[in-house]
This record gives structure tokens, C-alpha cells and sequence, in this order.
């Protein structure tokens, strides 16, 4: 599905934390947002989202304007991956899982064995099946951003918005997921900090204040004064002579 | 593992649960009707109960006739209509608001009942033509009404809900206290203390006929948005993302509860405990999933409160002990297994 938005903003109060954002992604990108710290990912994920309503500008997906659509059929579009999510009740983690089929069943429907099936199949995508019954409280702190993956997978979306998803994860993980969203037939939107996973993205958009100052293909973007002037590092660019990938190292630019 | 995937995901209720319900209900009912400071043999109870019901035509004492259909049967279908109303807000308040500790009180809806008992019958606001519940109805309405406009100017977050309701609750509790203080003789003191702490000795067809559909509206309320109860595990931002439209569901699901609680205490006062324990004994029981817990808890409320009428009835012979304190009796050591089973979750 091709997300577009033009001129998208978001203020608290009078200060303004996301400013006019226009994008457009294609069906199918894998599209990664980078940027410092506050520098408004998650508020732009969330806007796109539906869950801000925006001080600015509109969303659309494909041809429809996002403001346009009720909850549940935005639901049933977008699946979004917070930065954390908690909880207190003693849930499975299927359990867990199975709320991504919320949108699509209705208040009276049963949860049915199609459903059942595509909350086995997103436990199996992100590589939790053998940990269906484990209750909640005692996961650990991956296994718990493994569960909410699975909950987005189990949404079945068109466009998967992503805040941070490896931040836990152990590097075996991380490349896993990395791969399994780069091979989902959906568009994916994705808040990263690792800039060398960036690199994997189809395209990657740089957030600074607030604002979208980059946006193009990694090698593109990710040039040596674009990483000084944003991240205030000092990056050398290294080539793997495996496969001839090319990977950043890192040097802090400020004492 | 498929073993297990069908046990999670049991469609719904299958038939036998409801039956076994039903039947729970049922002989909590008789329970309620046979037992009392005048125990009477099951076998009049029935004999009244099909003549009344179904026209039988057993030949039955009609004083005992009338203990049972006048008395003991309205008193009993109200106590079970007030512990599932109650039970079930618990269940609503503690999902939409996430706070293990909230119950069908917290939002003022209590303590703007007393006040408004106290303005009715002490002050003699309303001039006579307001009773005892209907004051106190009104007061619980204000009182919510109060506690939702402070919690919206705050940011009408589910914290900003609680800290208003314990702010309205104070004020409307100083209210009470001043109104009482000024103007009741101890007759009245001791009435509306009565009152306060929970009261079904009054009860009659009437009440039946305000509590049953109240407590029956807020369960049908509650079935339908199991799913929604479910989505807000995570939280609103989750729930929303869900494809929960926030508004409507807290809108329509804390409005129910608020009528529900506020026709429940405005008939029997503020009997405390029951939405906040039974809730958490049925999560025990029954996990957190809301398509079990919002059906059991009604009827375990419902149970809970049928028997602690009888004991009240019947711990003290010749003497009815407040429903509300037979409830704390039992309640606060449920609250305190709560507080130790929840240690260590933040
Ligand atoms: N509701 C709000 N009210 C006021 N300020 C807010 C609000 N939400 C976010 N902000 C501010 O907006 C800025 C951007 O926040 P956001 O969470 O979008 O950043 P981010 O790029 O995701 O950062 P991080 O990399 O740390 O996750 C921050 O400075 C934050 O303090
Ligand atoms: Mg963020």
C-alpha cells in the first residue's frame, strides 16, 4: 500500500515536534526513519498511525485520506509497534498475539480457527511458537518485543509502522527480523538507531527537530557530513570484503 | 501444541457453562429466599414460588406467602442485581483505567450519594417530594459529573481520572459530614450511617424493578465490548492502534458503570468491596481474558452478595448486622491477598 503524506505536523502547546513532513513510500519499501534522540520518529510514526491527530497536513493511504477511515479500518491497514507497551495482566503470550485480530473480528464473532492459525503463523515468524503459553510477566525484555511483533503480524496490515523493534534484541534476532521485514510483501516503516542496519533499508528518511531533512536511498543519504552535521559523529566508511558491503564505524565528534 | 491452541481459543461459552450458571444463580436465589432470621422449609419457598410464577394453586400459609414473595424474594434479586452491577464495574474501571486497585467508588459516584441522601432527608431538599434514592441518585450523577469535567481539564488521561475522583470523593465526603454534623439529630446520624454502609432491609419489587434492568443493561453493555476490554491490556495508545475508537468505548462503557453503581447505591447505599475483589478473585480463577471474566464475575458477584446478605441476616440472631460490613469482613482480607499477589508487578 502507498502511504503519502504532505505537510505533516504535530505541535505540543505551541511547540512544534513534528513540522512539515511530505513523503511518499512505495508499496512494498522497506523505509527506515533515523534521527537523535527527540528528534520526533516516534511522533511521526504515530501520526501516520492515526493515533495524533495532526496540527498539520494529512495522510493518505493509497488513494484514501487516512481522516477518513474509522478506527477499525485503519486498523485493519496499519499495525503499529510501540517503543514499549506494558502490561499487569496475567496474559499468554498467544493471548497477546491473538489481540492482533481485533480489528477484524466483530463484537460477537468467535475467534475461529483462521485466526488461530495466522496467531500460530506470526509466533512462528518471529520465532516465539515454543513460548505460546508463557504468561507475559515472565518474558524477558526481547522476548517481549519479539511477542508485540507477532501481535502486528497477527493484524495481518498493509503498512507495518515499527518504533525501534530491535532495541532488545540479540544480533541474531535483529538480522532475523530485519530480514523477515524486508520480505513481507507489505510497506514497512521503521524507526532505527542502528545506522548500519539503516544501510539495509530500501530507503531511509533522516529526522533532525522535528523536521525530514534527508530522504533517499541509504548510500545516498548516509554520507560522512550528513552523520557529522546530525549525529555528531565522525564515520568512516569500511567495505566488507565478503560480500562487499559497505559499513560505518563510528567516532564521537565531541568530548 | 494444537492441543493447546484449542483450549485457548474455545470458541465461546459452550452451553454447559451457561447452564451451570444458571443453575449456580438459581440456588443462590432459593438460598437467599430460604434462609433467614425465620428459616422457612424449602418446600413452602416452592410451593409460594410456583403459585406465584405459575399460577400452581398449592395451598400455602399466606404470611409465609408473603415473607417470601414480599420480602425475601425482591431482597434477594437485588442483592444479586447490585453484587453483579458492581462486580462488573469493578471488572470495566480496572481494564479501561489500569490500576489493579480501582473500583466502582473510585470516581466520586459514592460519595456524591451520600450527599445527596443527606441533602434529601436531613436538609429536606426537594421539599419532600424526592426520596432517599432518588437524592441520592442525583448526588451520585453530580458527583460523577464533577470528577469527569476536573478530569477533562486535567488532560482526561485514566491517571487525571483517578486523582479528580479521589479529589471529588473527598469534597462530597466533607459535604456529608458537614451536613450531618449540622443539622442531623442522632436518630438521623444513625440512619443515614445505616445508610452509608449498606442496607437491602427496605427492599421491595419496586427496587427490583430499577435494579435488574440496570445490572442486566450494564452486562449486556459489558458483553459486547469484551474484545474492546481485552484490546486495552497494553494500554489506550494499544487499544487505539487496535482499531478501539477510545472515545465511544470509554464513553459508552464508564457511562454504563456510572448509572449502573449510581442505581445500586442510590437503592442500597455504598456496600464496598464486592468491585473490587470479586474482579481479581475471578481473574484468578478464570484468567484476564474479558470474554470469561466479564461473564463470571457477574454471577460470582451476584452469589457473593446473596450470601453475605444471609450472613448479615443471620450472624447476629434477632439483629441485621450491615450487608457492607459483612463484605469488608471478607473483603479486606481479599484486598490484602490482592496487594500480595500483585507484589512485584509495577
Ligand atoms: N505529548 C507531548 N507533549 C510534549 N512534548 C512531547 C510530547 N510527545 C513528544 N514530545 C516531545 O517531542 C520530541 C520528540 O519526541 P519523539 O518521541 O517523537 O522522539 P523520537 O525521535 O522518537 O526520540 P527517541 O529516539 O528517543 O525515541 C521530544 O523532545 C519529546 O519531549
Ligand atoms: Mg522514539
Amino acid at each position: 500500500m502507498r502511504l503519502r503524506t504532505a505537510n505533516l505536523g504535530w505541535r505540543a502547546g505551541v511547540r512544534p515536534i513534528v513540522e512539515g513532513v511530505t513523503l511518499e513510500i512505495a508499496p512494498g519499501e522497506t523505509f527506515g526513519l533515523i534521527g537523535p534522540n527527540g528528534s520526533g520518529k516516534s511522533t511521526l510514526l504515530r501520526l501516520i498511525a492515526g493515533l495524533l491527530p495532526p496540527s498539520a497536513g494529512r495522510v493518505w493511504l493509497g488513494e484514501t485520506p487516512l481522516a477518513s477511515l474509522s478506527r477499525r479500518e485503519v486498523a485493519r491497514r496499519i499495525a503499529f509497534v510501540e517503543q514499549q507497551a506494558e502490561t499487569t495482566e496475567a496474559l499468554t503470550v498467544r493471548d497477546a498475539v491473538g489481540l492482533g485480530r481485533t480489528p477484524w473480528l466483530a463484537a460477537l464473532s468467535p475467534f475461529g480457527a483462521g485466526d488461530a492459525a495466522i496467531v500460530e503463523h506470526a509466533l512462528c515468524a518471529v520465532g516465539m511458537e515454543h513460548m505460546a503459553g508463557a504468561q507475559w510477566q515472565t518474558l524477558s525484555g526481547g522476548e517481549r518485543q519479539r511477542v508485540h511483533i507477532a501481535r502486528a503480524l497477527a493484524q495481518r496490515p498493509r503498512l507495518l509502522l515499527l518504533d525501534e523493534p530491535t532495541n532488545h534484541l540479540d544480533i541474531h534476532h535483529q538480522l532475523a527480523l530485519l530480514r523477515l521485514v524486508h520480505r513481507l510483501p507489505v510497506t514497512v516503516v521503521l524507526a532505527l538507531h542502528d545506522l548500519n542496519q539503516a544501510l539495509g533499508c530500501d530507503r531511509i528518511g533522516v529526522m533532525a527537530q522535528g523536521r525530514l531533512i534527508a530522504c533517499g536511498p541509504p548510500a545516498k543519504v548516509l554520507t560522512p557530513e550528513q552523520l557529522a552535521k546530525t549525529f555528531r559523529v565522525g564515520a568512516t566508511a569500511l567495505t566488507d570484503p565478503v560480500d562487499d558491503t559497505v559499513l560505518f564505524r563510528f567516532r564521537c565528534l565531541e568530548e | 501444541m494444537t492441543v493447546a491452541t484449542v483450549r485457548s481459543y474455545r470458541p465461546r461459552a459452550p452451553a454447559w457453562r451457561w447452564i451451570l450458571a444458571g443453575s449456580l444463580l438459581t440456588v443462590a436465589i432459593l438460598a437467599g429466599v430460604i434462609i433467614g432470621e425465620m428459616p422457612l422449609p424449602p418446600d413452602t419457598v416452592l410451593a409460594v414460588l410456583a403459585n406465584k410464577l405459575f399460577g400452581a394453586g398449592y395451598p400455602v400459609d399466606s404470611i409465609n406467602a408473603a415473607i417470601i414473595w414480599n420480602y425475601r424474594m425482591p431482597r434477594t434479586l437485588v442483592a444479586a442485581a447490585c453484587g453483579a452491577g458492581l462486580a462488573l464495574s469493578g471488572v470495566v474501571l480496572q481494564a479501561l483505567i489500569r490500576n489493579a486497585l480501582a473500583d466502582p467508588y473510585l470516581l466520586g459516584v459514592s460519595a456524591g450519594a451520600s450527599t445527596g441522601a443527606v441533602a434529601v432527608t436531613i436538609l429536606g431538599l426537594g421539599g419532600g417530594a424526592l426520596g432517599l434514592s432518588s437524592g441520592a441518585f442525583a448526588g451520585a450523577l453530580l458527583a460523577f459529573g464533577l470528577v469527569a469535567a476536573l478530569a477533562r481539564a486535567a488532560g482526561g488521561g485514566p491517571a487525571q481520572l483517578v486523582l479528580a475522583g479521589i479529589a471529588g470523593s473527598q469534597l462530597f465526603n466533607a459535604l456529608t459530614s458537614f451536613f450531618i454534623a449540622r443539622s442531623a439529630n442522632a436518630e438521623q446520624a444513625r440512619g443515614i450511617m445505616f445508610w452509608l454502609l449498606g442496607n437491602l432491609s427496605g427492599v421491595r419489587w419496586p427496587d427490583v424493578s430499577l435494579a435488574a434492568p440496570a445490572a442486566l443493561i450494564g452486562f449486556l453493555a459489558c458483553l459486547w465490548h469484551v474484545r474492546a476490554l481485552d484490546a486495552f491490556s497494553f494500554g489506550a495508545q494499544s487499544a487505539a492502534a487496535l482499531g478501539i475508537s477510545l472515545r465511544r468505548v470509554q464513553g459508552v462503557l464508564i457511562g454504563t458503570t456510572t448509572l449502573m453503581t449510581a442505581t445500586m447505591v442510590s437503592l442500597v447505599g455504598s456496600i464496598g468491596f464486592v468491585g473490587l475483589v470479586v474482579p481479581h478473585a475471578m481473574r484468578f480463577a478464570v484468567g484476564p481474558r474479558h470474554g470469561r471474566l466479564v461473564p463470571w464475575s457477574a454471577l460470582a458477584g451476584a452469589v457473593f452478595l446473596i450470601a453475605a446478605d444471609i450472613v448479615s441476616r443471620i450472624l447476629i440472631p434477632g439483629q441485621v448486622v450491615a450487608i457492607g460490613v459483612v463484605t469488608a469482613l471478607v473483603g479486606a482480607p481479599g484486598f490484602a491477598l490482592i496487594l500480595i499477589r500483585n507484589r512485584g508487578r509495577t
